[in-house]
């Protein structure tokens, strides 16, 4: 019970007003900057990373992972009421909660994103708290081969989970992986379809996308619809929170799901944005209610927040036992840790155990305060929607903007929104879905690294996929998932002709 | 009198050592100064090495109160940093966007053939040169860089994978450069896309060796999970100060004198926009000569085991002039410039 001990010596050094004062401002500016899009987490915490230098490590370090956990919870506001991802890894979340805000239940869906945020960060700490060491060795057998095996199972999941046909799904995706591939080879270091255009070195990237799709796409769709929002008219009722915690234990085992995939996705690591998407694949897949996903399911919500939050917490494993960072975010914080005079890596533990345990207790703290912090302002959240579509839809094309210059400071990539923004019109109005899409712009790059040096490594030979046990049972895993509903509709057919032999 | 009233400010800090600063440059006051805030444009993503020396420096400026002006700092790294020098080259009347560089300022242009050069920017101050360092998995028998050269000499063509950052950039020149040494047996070069990840993947065994920054593997090697077999230098690092149980930086042998003729080493130098005045660049000169007064800079040095040199005005254009001739060769020899 070494660890006990050492985090009760966490808490102490946490637990001071001036810790708790510092997480209070952390979370409000991480709820600010995972409310605007396009600044995410990473660049709010790379933009207040000086001002912590004459601050103490540890100050420092709880100050930068609250606006980390108020980055996480604020993502999923947006989603739910406007249909716009605050951040990369609350895309999953407009799938259910948006609708459900559509119908009257917004402050449900809120409390639902909230609430289950929590719980995952929670799972995750208790994870790093008394499996730290155990955990970063497994990371360590991750590498090319075992990558692409968990990319290709996350792309797996989403074949066939459309609502539409597969045949849909997979060509949206492979729009997706076109768009990837725009920008820098990595493998070769050579340009690839930028047509020597200086705009095109960056790509299309996944923020610009995503605000463009969702945000400004639903907004035309919103526009054609009559102006204005769906479900503005509920009436807002203080006992959201007892209402809707009411419903969440009997989805206990989403929950757990959720939270082995997403602590799995941040130490391997795969980061929050593929772990959001897995954990509403696999909650569909396999939940009771799977086929009402997507018209404003809780548990859709609950699915992959849960993940995200877990994988968002898990990924300072690696970085804190390993020195690799587990997402954009806790690339940032690496950073800080060499230069607040601290070398992140497998000593970190035993050479800083004040920092690290204090950083571990503020996990803790920090969620709750966090988890209070944001339920107490659900109604508020919810009342935006009875703000008049005229006045808020021009804000809100407003802060797409703001937030699509944001990502890379360039002007081309405003345009690039709107151009998203007609395409994700389109989309919806010829019932293509958009995830396939978007997942493919965030992982198909990484994916195609992933499989590039693995190919390097085994010099070509694809059976490098099934060398070891890991990476076999998760590529095959992935196989049965691709062609599940092949799988199903050749059953179907085969019953079918079957009854058709009786009868005849 | 601005300055006084700002160093007030920081005397808390490091009064002494500003002031120890100042004397350094005595003509600051008489010449120009940022009129807006400053950019410094990061041609490389978050949490590398160039982001974290420029975020450090940005840290330094602010807690020392070193200039007037806010310093921004900006990631523009698309294209292999492309971008951002390409946004210096576009801005080139903007004397308040200043560039921290590392060997994509030459290997981008010469490998994918964007439009620029470093001739595009006005060279400031070379504030020190990153340490390429071989390293192998320490549960592996090589001791020597000898040793790991012979066993790659007596293994089948490509069987010894090298891993590294990026393509067609420094480390798989250092590759190429280690490959004129081996008999005609090639590496496997696999590309990873940041120096953490492949000292991770080092560990793990995916590779058999890397040639990462000392600060990318200073972690592992402390916890023994990696083994430094030599430094691709002239001479042997001048950090004496026990990074393990038993051995400093100092203890890496050069390449050289482990019979592996190689050298190597990153800038990670100062540029500006190619229209600034002299009195323009002097205040970024003297600015850096600040920054670098600065206990701070010195621990963040040794913690890199970087080699400390600082140059500014012809000796840099000389020695920037001499790296792009040099790195043109070596990649011309490896195949690596772009078919244009």
């Amino acid at each position: 019970m070494d660890e006990l001990n050492a985090l009760m010596g966490g808490f102490a050094v946490a637990l001071s007003a001036y810790h708790i004062m510092l997480m209070v401002i952390g979370i409000t500016l991480g709820v600010i900057i995972g409310v605007l899009p396009g600044l995410g987490g990473a660049n709010g915490v790379a933009i207040l990373l000086p001002l912590t230098f004459s601050m103490p490590p540890t100050s420092a370090i709880i100050l930068l992972s609250s606006i980390y956990w108020g980055a996480l919870f604020g993502g999923a506001i947006t989603s739910i009421l406007f249909n716009i991802p605050g951040e990369p890894w609350s895309v999953a979340t407009t799938f259910d909660g948006h609708p459900m805000a559509q119908n009257g239940k917004a402050d449900e869906a809120l409390v639902g994103a909230f609430t289950s945020s929590f719980v995952g960060a929670i799972f995750a700490v208790c994870l790093i708290t008394f499996l730290a060491p155990v955990v970063a060795k497994f990371a360590l057998k991750f590498g090319p081969a075992e990558f692409f095996a968990v990319q290709f199972l996350t792309f797996a999941s989403f074949i066939g989970m459309g609502r539409g046909s597969a045949f849909k799904t997979v060509a949206s995706m492979c729009l997706g992986f076109a768009l990837a591939s725009v920008g820098l080879d990595g493998m070769t270091g050579t340009l690839r379809m930028t047509f020597g255009q200086d705009e095109l070195l960056n790509g299309f990237k996944f923020l610009v996308a995503v605000i463009g799709l969702f945000g400004v796409g639903e907004i035309l769709c919103s526009m054609e619809d009559g102006l204005k929002f769906n479900g503005a008219t509920a009436k807002l009722r203080m006992d959201a929170v007892i209402r809707t915690w009411k419903q969440l234990p009997r989805m206990w085992l989403t929950f757990l799901r959720s939270c082995i995939v997403g602590c799995w996705m941040g130490i391997t690591p795969g980061g929050a944005t593929p772990a959001s998407f897995m954990g509403y694949g696999i909650a569909k897949r396999l939940s009771k209610n799977g086929s009402n996903f997507g018209k404003g399911e809780l548990e859709g919500v609950v699915a992959p927040e849960t993940a995200a939050h877990a994988a968002g917490t898990s990924a300072l494993l690696p970085m804190l036992t390993l020195g690799i960072p587990g997402s954009p975010t806790a690339a940032v914080l690496l950073g800080g840790l060499l230069i607040w005079g601290l070398q992140p890596g497998p000593l970190l533990f035993v050479e800083q155990p004040d920092f690290v345990w204090g950083l571990i207790a503020s996990m803790y703290l920090g969620n709750v305060v966090g988890l209070i912090m944001v339920l107490t302002c659900v109604p508020l959240f919810a009342a935006i929607l009875r703000v008049p579509f005229s006045i808020i839809a021009p804000a809100i094309v407003f802060i797409c903007a703001v937030g699509a210059f944001t990502v890379n400071n360039a002007m081309f990539d405003v345009w690039m929104m709107l151009v998203f923004g007609v395409l994700g019109y389109l989309f919806n109005k010829l019932r293509y879905p958009l995830p396939p899409m978007v997942l493919a712009l965030v992982l198909g790059d990484q994916a195609e690294s992933s499989f590039r040096q693995a190919m390097l490594v085994s010099q070509g030979d694809v059976s490098v996929f099934w060398s070891n046990w890991l990476c076999g049972g998760i590529m095959t895993l992935g196989v049965v998932m691709a062609f599940w509903p092949a799988l199903q509709m050749l059953r179907a057919k085969l019953a079918g002709n079957g009854a058709i032999a009786r009868v005849a | 009198m601005m300055i006084r009233s700002r160093m007030s400010k920081a005397k808390r800090i490091a009064g002494a050592l500003a002031a120890s600063a100042c004397l350094i440059a005595p003509a600051w006051a008489q010449g120009w100064e940022p009129t807006k805030p400053v950019t410094l444009i990061i041609p490389a993503g978050t949490g590398g090495g160039a982001d974290q020396m420029a975020r450090f420096v940005q840290g330094i400026i602010q807690k020392h109160s070193l200039m007037k002006q806010p310093l921004i700092v900006i990631n523009k790294a698309g294209g292999a940093g492309a971008e951002g020098f390409l946004e210096m080259k576009a801005n080139a009347s903007d004397p308040h966007k200043i560039a921290i560089t590392l060997s994509n300022l030459f290997t981008t242009p010469l490998g994918t053939g964007s439009p620029f050069n470093w001739k595009d920017m006005k060279p400031v101050a070379m504030l020190a040169l990153d340490q390429f360092v071989l390293w192998v998995n320490s549960d592996t028998p090589y001791k020597t860089a000898k040793e790991y050269i012979e066993a790659v000499k007596a293994g089948t063509d490509r069987q010894f994978k090298m891993g590294g950052t990026g393509s067609k950039q420094e480390d798989q020149i250092v590759t190429a450069a280690i490959e004129r040494q081996t008999g005609g047996k090639k590496f496997t070069y696999v590309p990873y896309s940041g120096g953490g990840t492949v000292a991770v993947q080092l560990v793990g065994k995916h590779v058999d060796s890397t040639v990462n920054n000392p600060i990318e593997a200073v972690g592992q090697w402390r916890a023994g999970q990696l083994r430094p077999l030599c430094i691709f230098d002239a001479k042997r690092s001048t950090y004496t100060a026990k990074v393990t149980e038993k051995e400093s930086w100092s203890d890496i042998p050069t390449c050289k004198e482990s019979g592996l003729p190689v050298e190597y080493q990153m800038l990670r130098g100062i540029f500006t926009t190619k229209n600034a005045t002299p009195a323009q660049v002097n205040f970024y000169v003297d600015l850096f000569k600040k920054v670098m007064a600065t206990p701070d800079w010195q621990e963040f040095m040794e913690k890199g085991a970087f080699n400390q040199t600082f140059m500014s005005g012809a000796d840099y254009e000389k020695w920037v002039t001499s790296a792009e001739a040099h790195h043109a060769g070596l990649m011309k020899e490896a195949g690596f410039l772009a078919t244009q």
